[in-house]
This record gives C-alpha cells, sequence and structure tokens, in this order.
C-alpha cells in the first residue's frame, strides 16, 4: 500500500521535472524535421538503371497491402516484358505501413520521407501510375529484376541473365 | 460605498471565474505540453494565450444541437446548475479578511451544499442524453459524488473543531495564530484533496466521462455551448477546490510566517490567495499529467475502506488532542 | 481395408492403394509431383520418399517411395524422420538449381505446386552457385504458353498428353539434364485437351495464354462454381473474374462428370462473357432501323404494351438457357404458347434420348463409361461434338490393359508398368462415323459411313443380336457380324450416339442396339450425346409444342430467349419470323436473330446469372453467377433473363422461387432443387464467399471512379456473396469457389476436399440425376426415314454457338471447306483446287473443295461454324461450282492447325 502511493508520489516528481527538459517536437512548418531515407510516407514506383519501369505487376504488394488500397493490372509488351498497365493506390486508404514495401520482388514499390500530400478533395488521393513512377531508382540503386531472372525480354535473351548458362541445344547428343 | 464594494467583489468575481477558466482551458493544455516534453498550443496570439478565445467564439458559434431523442427540459438545464452551484461556492470564498461576498457563519456548509448540488447538473445530462453512455456516466458520477462527499465533509470536521467556527474568514484568522491546518490536519487535507478531485471530477477521477469506456460519458450527447457549460463548470470547480484547500488548509490569504515581516507588510494579502489557489491548479494538472485512471471499484473501494477510516482516524485524534491538551 | 503405422499413429487406409494416396487421404502432408490421382505413380521424381520399418525393432528403417509402394497390414512408416524429410529438402533442393527467379513474373506464382511443395519441404535457401541451364521456349499456339526453363521435369505433361489423352506431338526430347518438353517445331498443339497441361504441370512451363492476356493472380478472382456451356456433357467448371471481365475457365473436380480434366473448349470458351458483340443495353429499333438504347424500365413497359396489344403471344426458349430462364417464358407466355426452341429434327432425337435416360438401361456418365470394356460409337463425333467423353472413352479402352494387370497381380496404379504390359492390348472400340474420328488411333474397328448407312448398322447389329436374318452386302453383314461378336462377348459393353450427325435414325438404331443387348447382358450401358448445355433441361421440361407450328399459327409478338433462330433456320421459317409484328429478343451477343428484333434485353450469360442445366445423362446441375455486371461503377442493365422475363410479368423472384414454380407445374423434374443448396443456405449462418480472403485491392479497384467504395453487390439468389464475406471452405462442392487449402494454393488441394483421393466430397456432392430409370427399354421402328448426303463436321472450336466468339478460339476455327470423296467430286465436277458456292437467301457461301477418300459416297461434309449454321437440318443443298476462285487466306494458327491434325 505504502509503495503503491510512493510510487505515485515518484512519478509525479518525476513527470514534474519534464518542466525543464528539451521538447521533443519542432515548429513545424517552420522547422522541419528530420526524415530518415527509411521513413514511411508517400509512396513512389522507381525504374531500373537502364530507365524501365521496374515494376512487373506481379501483385505482391496489393496482396500485402492490410487496408487493400493498392489496384493494378498486368500487361506484357511484345518481348515478354511485365508491366503494369494501371497502377493505383488510394492514399485516403493507405496507413503507410511499409507492407508493400517489404513485399516487393524488384524494389519497385518504395516509401519516401515525403508526407505532405494533403488535399481538400478525396478524389485527389488517389495516385495513378503516372503520379507514382519517378524516374530514378530509390534506394536500391543499381538492382534490376530482370537480368536475374528467367523470362527473356528486349535486349535480353535465354541465357543472358546474371548467373545462367547458355541455352541448351536439344539437339545434342553427347552424353 | 459598502454595496458599491459588494458589487464590484460579485462581478469580480464573476468575471474573473469565468475569465481565469477560460484561460485554464488553454493553460492546462500548455502544461500538460510541457510536462509531456511537447510545445503545447502556442499558434494564437503570444504563447498561443489566444487560443482561450478562440475556444469560447469557437463554442458560442457552434449549432445549438438539442437531440430529438433527448428529453429537452432535463437536457437544457443539466449544464446550466452545474455552473450555478459552482457560482454560488465563490460565495463564500474570503480572497482577504475584508474582500469576500459574503462571510456567511455556515459558509463552510454553504460550500459543501452547493458542491453536493451540482450532482445533478452530471446525473440529469446522463438521463436526459437518452444514451446509453451518457446514462452510464451519470450513474458513475452519482455514487461517485454521494460517496465522496461523506468524507469530503468528515476531513473538514477536524478543522471546524479546532477553529471553532462554519465561517472561512475565521478559520483562516484561526490558521494565524494556530498555523496551517495543512500540518495539524494533514489526514484532512490527504482526504479533502482527494475528494475534491473527486468531486470536480477531474483525472485521475473522472470516471463518470472516461473516454475509454464511455466515449464521453455523461456529456456524450452535448455539443456546442451546453457542452462548454459543462467544460466551465469543470474548471469553476477546479478553481473553487483549490481556492478551498488554499482557504481551509493553506492560510489563504496568510503569507508564510518564515518570510520576513517586511515581505509580508510589503506584499498584499490577494496576492498570497491567489498565488496559493494557482499552485493548487498547478498541482491539479499535474496529478492529470502522471497519475492514471483507477478502475470504477477500485475508486469506491479507495473512498470506502481507505479514506473513510483516516477521515474518522483523524476526528478520533483530532477531538482526543482537544479534550485533553 | 488396410491398417497402416505411419509415425507410431495407425491409419486405416484403403487396400490396394499405394502408400502416396492412402497417406494423403488419411490427411498427412507429403510431397509429389509426377504423382497424379488420375494418372497413377510412375516414381519420376523421387519427391514423395518416406522411411519403412521392417518391424518393430527395426529404428533404421530404408527411404522409399510412397507413390511406388503397396500399402500392406501393419507395415510401418515414417513421414516426419528426419532422413526422409532430410532426403525430401535435398531432392528439392536439386529441382530448384535450374529454377528460374520467375515468380513474379509467372502466372503460376500463387497457385503453384512446387511453390507449395518447396515451402512444405524447409528449402530456402540456394547453395549451389554455379550457373542455371536454360532452354528455348516453343510457340504452342494462342492458347497454351511455353517457358521450358522452369521444368522440374516430372514428365507429367508427356504422361498426360500421350498416355492419358493421347496425342502424338508433345514429347520429352533429348537427354540427361537438357531434357525437353515440347514439339518437334513450333505450332498449335493439337490435342483437344491440351489445356489440361496448365492443371497437370505443377509448375509454369505451360501456362494459360487467354489469362495471362489479363492476369490476374488466383488470390484476386471472384470465383463462383459453374457448369461448362460448351456441349451437353456439364463439365463442372470455375468461372474467374476480375474488373468485371471473365478472366479464367478452372477445372472443378466433379467425380462422376468430369474429374480431374476439361476440353479446350471449355476451358479457353468462356471469352464470349467479353467479346465485343455484347448486348449491354436495352434497345427498341426505330423506323429508320436503327437500334435506341432505352431504360430497362421503359424496355420493359413497350413489351408489357405490346402484349397487351396482342391477340397472340409465343415465347421461343433455348436449349443453351437455363431451366429457370425457360420457366419464366413458359410462366410468361403459358404453357400452350411456349416451345423449347429447338428445330423439329433436334425435337425428334432429344425425345428419343429422354426416353432412353427414363429407360431401365445403364445410362452411365463420364466416369462411369471408363469401366465399360467394348465400345460401340454410332455416328457421333464424340470429340468434337461431346469433347470430354472422349477422354473417357479413350480410358475406357485401358480396360483391356487392368484385366492384364489384374492377371499378372500388377495394381493399377504402376502405370508405366501396366503400359508396358499392356503394349498395344485395347478393348474393343467400334466406331461407325462419316469421317475420320479422332478416337481412330485406339479403335479396333472404324469404319465409314453414311448417316443413313450408320443408321441400317445399327438396327442390323439390333436384329442380329436378336438373331434375326440378315439381308445387305456382305461386307456389311462381315461387318455387323463382327461388332456383334464383340459387344456380346464383352462383360460390360456400352453404345454411343449422339447428335452430332442431325440424324434421329442412328439415335433410334443406337437404342433398340441397347435395348437388344440388355436382354442378355444387363450392364449394357448406353450414352446419347445431346446438342447443347440444356438440350434434355428443356426437352424435359416441355417438349410438346413445335416451333413451326407455333410460328405458323400467327402470332402477333414473339418473345425469343437467348436463341439465334434465324442463323438456323431455312428461309421460309426465316420469312416468318420477319414478318412477326413484335419480336422481342433476350440474349448476350449481337446475331441475326437479335438484329431482326423489334426490341431486344441485355441478358446475363452463364457467368452473371444462377441458372440450373441439365447434362446428357439427366444430371441437373446448378451453374452459379460469378459477378455481378452491375458493381463497376454505372449500373448495368445486363440481369439474368428470368428477371427479365419476371419483370416484364411483373413478379420480383428469385431463382429457387421460378424453380419452385416450376417444380410445382413439372413434378418430374423435382430434383432440380436438390442440385445446388438455394439462398437460404448458410455456414454457421454465414454466406459463402466468391473471393480469397486475401482478395486485394477493394479499397481501390473502383477508386478511379470514385473515391467512396460503393455497397458489395448483394446476391439474392444464391447463397455465395459477391465479396470475401463468409466462409472460404466449408461449403459443399456446389456452392464452392475455388479449391484452396492452407498450405496447398494450387488446384493440387483438390485432395484436401475430398474423403479419399479421387473419392466423395468431404462437404457434399454437387448435382443430381432427376430420372428415376424405372420404364422399360423403347424399340422403334427400324425403318431409316433421313437420308441425303449433307453432314455437318462439328469441330471442338466453331461448332458451338457462344464460345465460337471467344477471341482465341475463334482464331482456331475451320475455315469453309467442303470433303467429299473423289467420286462424288467427279460428278459434282469440280476437283481440290475449286471452291464451291452455295447461294442462299441473304448470304452466299463459299467452299474449298477437299476430297476424301474415306468419305462415304454421295457424301458431302461441311465444316459447323457460324456461318454454316443455316445449313443445319437441310439434307440437300444447291451448290454451285466457282470458277477462277482464289482460297481466303486462313489465319495462321488455324493453317497451323488444320495441317498438324492432317499430317
Amino acid at each position: 500500500m505504502l509503495k503503491a502511493i510512493l510510487s505515485q508520489i515518484i512519478s509525479l516528481y518525476r513527470i514534474c521535472l519534464h518542466l525543464f527538459a528539451k521538447a521533443d517536437t519542432v515548429q513545424y512548418p517552420e522547422e522541419m524535421p528530420y526524415l530518415a531515407p527509411r521513413y514511411r510516407g508517400r509512396i513512389v514506383l522507381t525504374r531500373d538503371p537502364d530507365g524501365n519501369e521496374r515494376c512487373v505487376a506481379c501483385n505482391l504488394c496489393a496482396v500485402a497491402c492490410p487496408v487493400d488500397c493498392i489496384a493494378l493490372q498486368k500487361a506484357e509488351d511484345e518481348h515478354g516484358r511485365w508491366y503494369p498497365e494501371f497502377f493505383r493506390i488510394n492514399f485516403s486508404r493507405c496507413i503507410m505501413c511499409g507492407m508493400c514495401e517489404e513485399a516487393c520482388p524488384t524494389y519497385s514499390i518504395q516509401l519516401t520521407p515525403d508526407f505532405e500530400m494533403c488535399e481538400y478533395d478525396r478524389q485527389n488521393m488517389v495516385y495513378e501510375k503516372e503520379h507514382l513512377l519517378i524516374s530514378g531508382q530509390g534506394k536500391y540503386p543499381g538492382y534490376s529484376f530482370y537480368n536475374v531472372a528467367g523470362k527473356a525480354i528486349k535486349d535480353k535473351d535465354k541465357g543472358e541473365a546474371l548467373n545462367e548458362a547458355q541455352p541448351i541445344d536439344i539437339k545434342s547428343l553427347l552424353p | 460605498m459598502e454595496e458599491l464594494t459588494i458589487f464590484l467583489v460579485i462581478y469580480g468575481t464573476l468575471l474573473g471565474a469565468f475569465g481565469a477558466a477560460a484561460v485554464l482551458v488553454w493553460f492546462e493544455r500548455r502544461l500538460l505540453g510541457f510536462w509531456q516534453d511537447r510545445l503545447g498550443p502556442n499558434r494564437v496570439g503570444p504563447f498561443g494565450i489566444g487560443l482561450a478565445l478562440a475556444d469560447v467564439i469557437k463554442l458560442l458559434a457552434k449549432e445549438d444541437w438539442v437531440p430529438p431523442f433527448s428529453d429537452r427540459l432535463v437536457f437544457i438545464f443539466a449544464p446550466t446548475a452545474v455552473v450555478i452551484t459552482m457560482l454560488l461556492g465563490f460565495a463564500v470564498v474570503p480572497y482577504t479578511e475584508h474582500l469576500f461576498i459574503a462571510d456567511l457563519n455556515i459558509g463552510l456548509l454553504f460550500f459543501l451544499g452547493m458542491t453536493s448540488l451540482a450532482v445533478y447538473s452530471v446525473l440529469l445530462g446522463g438521463l436526459g442524453s437518452h444514451n446509453k453512455y451518457a446514462l452510464l456516466g451519470g450513474l458513475r458520477s452519482a455514487a461517485q459524488m454521494v460517496s465522496y462527499e461523506v468524507f469530503m465533509g468528515l476531513s473538514l470536521m477536524g478543522v471546524v473543531m479546532i477553529s471553532g467556527s462554519f465561517s472561512l474568514v475565521d478559520i483562516v484568522k484561526t490558521q494565524a495564530e494556530h498555523g496551517w491546518f495543512v500540518i495539524s490536519q494533514f489526514l484532512g487535507f490527504i482526504v479533502f484533496l482527494m475528494a475534491g478531485i473527486a468531486e470536480s471530477h477531474r483525472l485521475p477521477f473522472d470516471l463518470p466521462e472516461a473516454e475509454h469506456e464511455l466515449v464521453a460519458g455523461f456529456h456524450t450527447e452535448y455539443s456546442g455551448m451546453k457542452f462548454g457549460l459543462f467544460m466551465l463548470g469543470e474548471y469553476l470547480s477546479l478553481i473553487l477546490i483549490s481556492s478551498m484547500i488554499t482557504t481551509i488548509f493553506f492560510g489563504g490569504w496568510l503569507g508564510p510566517s518564515f518570510l520576513p515581516d517586511l515581505v509580508l507588510d510589503f506584499v498584499p494579502p490577494i496576492f498570497w490567495f491567489f498565488a496559493k489557489t494557482g499552485t493548487c491548479i498547478c498541482f491539479f494538472i499535474l496529478l492529470r499529467a502522471a497519475i492514471p485512471r483507477p478502475r470504477y471499484d477500485q475508486l469506491m473501494s479507495f473512498g470506502w475502506k481507505l479514506l473513510l477510516p483516516l477521515t474518522l482516524v483523524n476526528l478520533l485524534i483530532t477531538g482526543a488532542v482537544l479534550l485533553w491538551l | 481395408m488396410t491398417v497402416i503405422q505411419v509415425d507410431g499413429q495407425e491409419y486405416e487406409v484403403e487396400s490396394g492403394a499405394n502408400l502416396l494416396e492412402a497417406l494423403l487421404s488419411a490427411g498427412l502432408d507429403v510431397p509429389y509431383f509426377c504423382w497424379h490421382p488420375a494418372m497413377g505413380s510412375v516414381g519420376a521424381c523421387r519427391q514423395c520418399a518416406v522411411v519403412q520399418y521392417a518391424n518393430e525393432e527395426d529404428t533404421q528403417g530404408r527411404i522409399i517411395m510412397s507413390c511406388m509402394t503397396p500399402v500392406t497390414d501393419n507395415a510401418r512408416f515414417s513421414v516426419a524422420t528426419e532422413s526422409a524429410t532430410g532426403f525430401r529438402e535435398s531432392v528439392i533442393e536439386n529441382l530448384m538449381l535450374n529454377h528460374p527467379h520467375d515468380c513474379p513474373v509467372c502466372e503460376e506464382g500463387g497457385e503453384c505446386h512446387l511453390q507449395d511443395m518447396t515451402v512444405m519441404v524447409g528449402h530456402h535457401d540456394r547453395r549451389y552457385t554455379g550457373k542455371k541451364r536454360t532452354h528455348k521456349n516453343q510457340y504452342l499456339g494462342p492458347l497454351i504458353g511455353h517457358e521450358m526453363n522452369r521444368c522440374i521435369t516430372c514428365y507429367r505433361c508427356v504422361r498426360f498428353y500421350q498416355d492419358y489423352a493421347g496425342g502424338s506431338d508433345l514429347s520429352a526430347f533429348s537427354s540427361r539434364d537438357r531434357v525437353y518438353f515440347g514439339r518437334a517445331e513450333d505450332g498449335v498443339l493439337e490435342n483437344e485437351f491440351a489445356g489440361n497441361l496448365v492443371d497437370v504441370c505443377p509448375t509454369g512451363v505451360f501456362t494459360d495464354k487467354t489469362l495471362s492476356k489479363h492476369y490476374t493472380r488466383k488470390w484476386d478472382l471472384q470465383s463462383a462454381p459453374t457448369i461448362c456451356v460448351g456441349c451437353a456433357q456439364g463439365c463442372n467448371t470455375y468461372t474467374s473474374e476480375r474488373y468485371g471481365e471473365v478472366r479464367r475457365v478452372n477445372n472443378r473436380f466433379q467425380k462422376d462428370v468430369n474429374g480431374y480434366f476439361l476440353c479446350d473448349r471449355g476451358r479457353f470458351g468462356a471469352g464470349f462473357v467479353n467479346s465485343s458483340k455484347r448486348i449491354k443495353q436495352a434497345g427498341i429499333r426505330g423506323e429508320d432501323g436503327l437500334y435506341q438504347a432505352v431504360s430497362l424500365v421503359d424496355a420493359i413497359a413497350r413489351i408489357r404494351d405490346m402484349i397487351a396489344g396482342s391477340q397472340h403471344v409465343v415465347g421461343i426458349g433455348s436449349a443453351r438457357a437455363s431451366l429457370e430462364s425457360n420457366q419464366a417464358l413458359k410462366n410468361l407466355v403459358g404453357e400452350d404458347n411456349y416451345c423449347n426452341g429447338m428445330a423439329d429434327i433436334e425435337r425428334e432425337m432429344h425425345s428419343v434420348i429422354v426416353d432412353v435416360l427414363k429407360s431401365d438401361i445403364a445410362t452411365p456418365g463420364m466416369r462411369e463409361v471408363e469401366d465399360y470394356d467394348a465400345i460401340l460409337v454410332l455416328g457421333e463425333d464424340i470429340t468434337n461434338h461431346a469433347p470430354r467423353l472422349a477422354l473417357s472413352v479413350r480410358q475406357a479402352t485401358r480396360n483391356r490393359a487392368s484385366e492384364m494387370a489384374a492377371e499378372t497381380r500388377l495394381a493399377l496404379w504402376q502405370d508405366a508398368a501396366v503400359r508396358e504390359l499392356a503394349q498395344n492390348s485395347l478393348s474393343p472400340l467400334m466406331i461407325a462415323t462419316p469421317t475420320e474420328d479422332r478416337l481412330d488411333d485406339v479403335a479396333t474397328l472404324s469404319t465409314r459411313l453414311s448417316p443413313a448407312d450408320i443408321a441400317r448398322l445399327g438396327f442390323a447389329i439390333a436384329d442380329r443380336l436378336r438373331g434375326n436374318p440378315q439381308s445387305g452386302s456382305d461386307a456389311f453383314k462381315a461387318t455387323v457380324d463382327a461388332v456383334t461378336q464383340m459387344l456380346t462377348d464383352a462383360k460390360k459393353p456400352l453404345i454411343i450416339s449422339g447428335t452430332s450427325t442431325s440424324n434421329p435414325d442412328i439415335l433410334r438404331s443406337a437404342a433398340n442396339v441397347a435395348a437388344a443387348l440388355k436382354e442378355s447382358n444387363k450392364d449394357t450401358g448406353v450414352c446419347l450425346c445431346a446438342s447443347e448445355c440444356n438440350s434434355i433441361g428443356v426437352a424435359l421440361l416441355d417438349n410438346q409444342n413445335s416451333l413451326p407450328a407455333l410460328l405458323a399459327s400467327s402470332p402477333d409478338t414473339v418473345i425469343v430467349l437467348e436463341n439465334d433462330l434465324i442463323s438456323a433456320m431455312t428461309t421460309a421459317l426465316q420469312q416468318q419470323l420477319a414478318s412477326i409484328k413484335n419480336l422481342v429478343v433476350l440474349d448476350h451477343l449481337d446475331n441475326a436473330t437479335a438484329s431482326m428484333s423489334s426490341l431486344i434485353l441485355p441478358a446475363a450469360t452463364f457467368a452473371e446469372a444462377e441458372g440450373t442445366y441439365v447434362n446428357s445423362e439427366g444430371r441437373a446441375q446448378r451453374s452459379l453467377a460469378v459477378f455481378s455486371p452491375g458493381h463497376l461503377g454505372a449500373a448495368s442493365q445486363i440481369d439474368a433473363s428470368y428477371h427479365l422475363l419476371d419483370a416484364i410479368a411483373e413478379k420480383t423472384r428469385t431463382s429457387s422461387e421460378v424453380r419452385a414454380e416450376m417444380v410445382a407445374q413439372s413434378p418430374h423434374l423435382e430434383k432440380v432443387i436438390s442440385a445446388a443448396p438455394s439462398e437460404d443456405f448458410s455456414v454457421h449462418g454465414s454466406k459463402v464467399a466468391r473471393m480469397s480472403h486475401r482478395a486485394s485491392g477493394r479499397t481501390a479497384m473502383l477508386a478511379d471512379v470514385s473515391v467512396h467504395e460503393p455497397q458489395q453487390p448483394i446476391d439474392a439468389d444464391s447463397a455465395m456473396s459477391f465479396s470475401m464475406e463468409g466462409v472460404q471452405q466449408q461449403a459443399p462442392a456446389s456452392l464452392r469457389a475455388f479449391t484452396w487449402s492452407p498450405e496447398w494454393n494450387s488446384n493440387q488441394s483438390i485432395l484436401k476436399f475430398q474423403e479419399t483421393v479421387a473419392g466423395r466430397d468431404r462437404f457434399g456432392e454437387s448435382g443430381a440425376l432427376l430420372l428415376d430409370k424405372s420404364q422399360p427399354a423403347m424399340v422403334y421402328d427400324s425403318t431409316v426415314q433421313h437420308t441425303g448426303g449433307l453432314i455437318p463436321q462439328h469441330h471442338i472450336f466453331g461448332s458451338e454457338e457462344l464460345t465460337c466468339h471467344a477471341e482465341e478460339l475463334a482464331s482456331l476455327m475451320p475455315q469453309l471447306y467442303i470433303k467429299m470423296n473423289s467420286h462424288a467430286a467427279k460428278q459434282l465436277g469440280v476437283t481440290t483446287t475449286d471452291g464451291l458456292a452455295y447461294q442462299a437467301e441473304a448470304q452466299t457461301l463459299e467452299f474449298q473443295v477437299v476430297i476424301e477418300e474415306s468419305i462415304p459416297d454421295d457424301c458431302l461434309v461441311y465444316p459447323l461454324i457460324p456461318q454454316t449454321r443455316c445449313l443445319t437440318g437441310l439434307t440437300d443443298a444447291p451448290l454451285a461450282r466457282i470458277d477462277n476462285w482464289e482460297p481466303p487466306a486462313a489465319p495462321v494458327a488455324a493453317q497451323l492447325i488444320t495441317t498438324d491434325r492432317a499430317n
């Protein structure tokens, strides 16, 4: 009993001391807080080192999204490369949890330290691919999914990916 | 001349109480901010003090909404009751030896009576809303206030026994000779403090509105200035309880006796009164910042099983001391 | 039953099964690749390794392949011991050495058996740092994609394609780690069941190109249990939707009907739902002949006015519309004014089939067909007309192999051994058709006869079976003798016939053969293939009124339900129909009848409306709506025909209320109700979900239209919800939207829904056989009434009215040809370089002349495709030689497929 009362008094004392501590918050927007590169803000789609869209429309971000705010549709170019025909994020639902980035096998979808995306009209919170796609590689420079995948695309035929042997000549009878 | 003074004191009290309550809205949030390592509201006016005014304007400008399902008459009456009773309570507060509205010979009982009446406001607000959260809040409030009323009154009986009067001016005067009652009536002070928090349902004893469980308790359905009146009532009761603590236990307008006479002569007595009251208010805010809310059953058992015996012990000891010494 | 001990626990398993089957049936998870419940074991992949102990003292045990091990009483095994799990993990590790880093861009991803098995064994790291072997891909046609890099050489594809489906153009090539599964050169896979490679391949080597074109992962698809509308066999399918489009059709296991496999028409034919020819708006034809889009309310009000102002209203139903829609039409116009929309010859044929179904002769479903050890096919082009049945017939010819295996005490699941033992020994299959048949390669006796001669052959066999004296040529008598001998020798003989030659005599003769055979062998079966998905249903609903008679009764208003009458009509009837004042048409796709109508209503397809269909064996099966067409923003006018017809009759009824009325009027259809649970069914108070619990994009898919999410559409007709709300797995088979079980994401998860492997459904079977087979078999008069040499040749891609509008199937449709032998060609004065023209009222058809000696004299064979639909029912047509004829250029895929099949 006494211990409990004492503990209350100690917490009163400790809290009181915080009167003299420096505030953790800053005077935003006059003073901008530091946000680490891995801060989870506005979502972008990045490009690979060759400047092509990294997104291969695998749908893993959409399925990982706990609020189901990502919708996309796969399309394929004439050389077999997959890309999203549309890619839509409804930021009015997004909770910036970063699960999509975790799920992305191509480093395409990335969260950025930008969080200033308020709108007066909720409809403007719906971002399409043209709003999401940036021209750079984002946080993971140098990675290109198709360079390690087995699928042939334009300018990368079978056997030309990383760590791949030349295609088999099935007519060979050598043991 | 005498009448003019009374007139001035009444209106001074009225405006001062309202003004202080409004400023407290800002002051409390600012202080809470500091205690939580934040900056608190600092945007409107210097140090953000304009927030008090902005809040009042906002509340006054809001739609005066009465839910169609509510008991209209009771719903409107409830918030006014709390403000009226609390303001009446100020009638007996002596700011200095000569500055008060009324020095009733039953001043203390009048104060207790007025705070007891405030329970109607909460209870009627809860009943009239026709809302299950409001009703639960009202019920809790009734039980809580009826319970704590008992020790609140009893805890002051020691003081009354020593000073031999219910007049608050007399009680302060007694303290000039006897020393502040916070020392001789320490147990009484603790119980009164606790009961005061419970009576004004301030945190941590704000169970009637406990937003985790009851949305906003008895004033769930209230908005606009009717809600504003409940807010006002709460801050008024905070100020009233604080000034009562000052008056009864901290020697009212009397300066600390350890200070040199020069200082005591130089500083006007009213300063001491307001300084002590202000400190007391800050302490209440600190409680809000530091102590979590107990469960309802904990609150009740704390009252009946700890505070009541303490009060009785205090009375016994005080009585015994007065009899035999 | 046999009792085995696995990891210290006793299990009661089916005797004669292999251990893998037994373990899986017992609910244990054992990874496997090459074993397939329908194709048995070959022990190729080494994945299902478990440890067997010799006796109680044996603690070491030895590793065995469970798929190659028979269960014996008190045998002791361990699945979980470290040596077994370690072995299985190392097998996967080896298989994954060359597996590409493709999952995100692989159509199999998310429903991949290889992914499931890899997770199951716990392999997660590729330790080998060497290079991955790669392969070039092949073009396999517009339906199936090929990505050889992903192959794990389980041999399932060639085992299915060659051994099970009888295809010859897909094989294993090359040697050691270079093994390649493909064709000798690029080209369209010619087998009609090639689509099953997608299901059979445990990973993404063979993928569904029609899905890939608008690819959606399995978890995002909204699916429902549907019935294939491609033919009358009533295969069970899952049809899946995303963004308001049908994305794919998948096999839905139904033990007695389609089992594990579908034909390519069924699998790839649902694209017509997305066709640009879809009627999406109610339309009224104005004075200028153009249609004016109107609201549904206005259109229905107009129809009510039409009916009110008419003396005589006639309703023409359809064999491709559900029972509910036909019933609603019958209810609207009255029993006397309703006909089921079949031409007279179709009506005649289907009344024979219905009589046989009601008789006490066994009418097996496709699963049971596999048990018959001698089959006589009379005039039916099974592969093109009832494709899935052909696969069953092919399995039935292996009954000889089963017998031989039984003699040597070889278990049937020892697939490679049984095939090795049997070599080319086949059960007797006798085919009498006008043209070459796709089953000829397994036929003991295959003869080309004109339809009339096939009927004569049938009647002669029936006579011969009864011991009556024979007439006819010696060759004919020899054939009759040979067939009769084989049929009487068999333990379970089966007669198959159908409507593909549009000749009722053939059906009657088949019924007579079966009736005669039944007298000596009560295990005789007969299997008559109907024309369309609900032909038997509407024949049972009402077969009294004749279509021409009704049209001749000078009606003012005719309501045509989902039926393209004009295309299949003679000119005289067409003119009759054109002269009708008010022609109201309800249909999905724009067609000749629709464009002649005065008012048109947008009817929902099988994918958008619930309906009951009755297949060739008289099994009523419920098909559920896959999606609600109105849920994508703008309200859609498309609605189930029975709802539209009810609206005209000023009623609002659910499908089960329509069925209740139908059963009240036609008590013999009572079991239609028990085909599937109705809308008040629930599992623990929940509806059954059409979407998986992982369906994504709910708050974004419609956000481009409006950020405010609309309410999910309500399905008042069924016990399923248009969302992920509701139970996902515990639903009965008739309400199951997908097969998916924890840790089993691929279609192999079906075994988690079966009591034993390939056995009964744990949560309740679907469908109900409608008829009690109590009547004695009818014996028909053996006069041949229908002669004539103009014969439609059915094509799996093109001969069905709706599926031929699926884009990919349309590209595989044959060109117009006319086949005859050189004798007939000489009579017509044409050679292979010539064209022949058929002149009809509205159009001219130009045919390429093809000379095929096997075609009987006086027979002209034309392909049954949309353009030639007007020829159906004609026995003879005026044909004129075209001078200086240039054949039209055929699409590449179609060219490839015709040349391939010719070779």
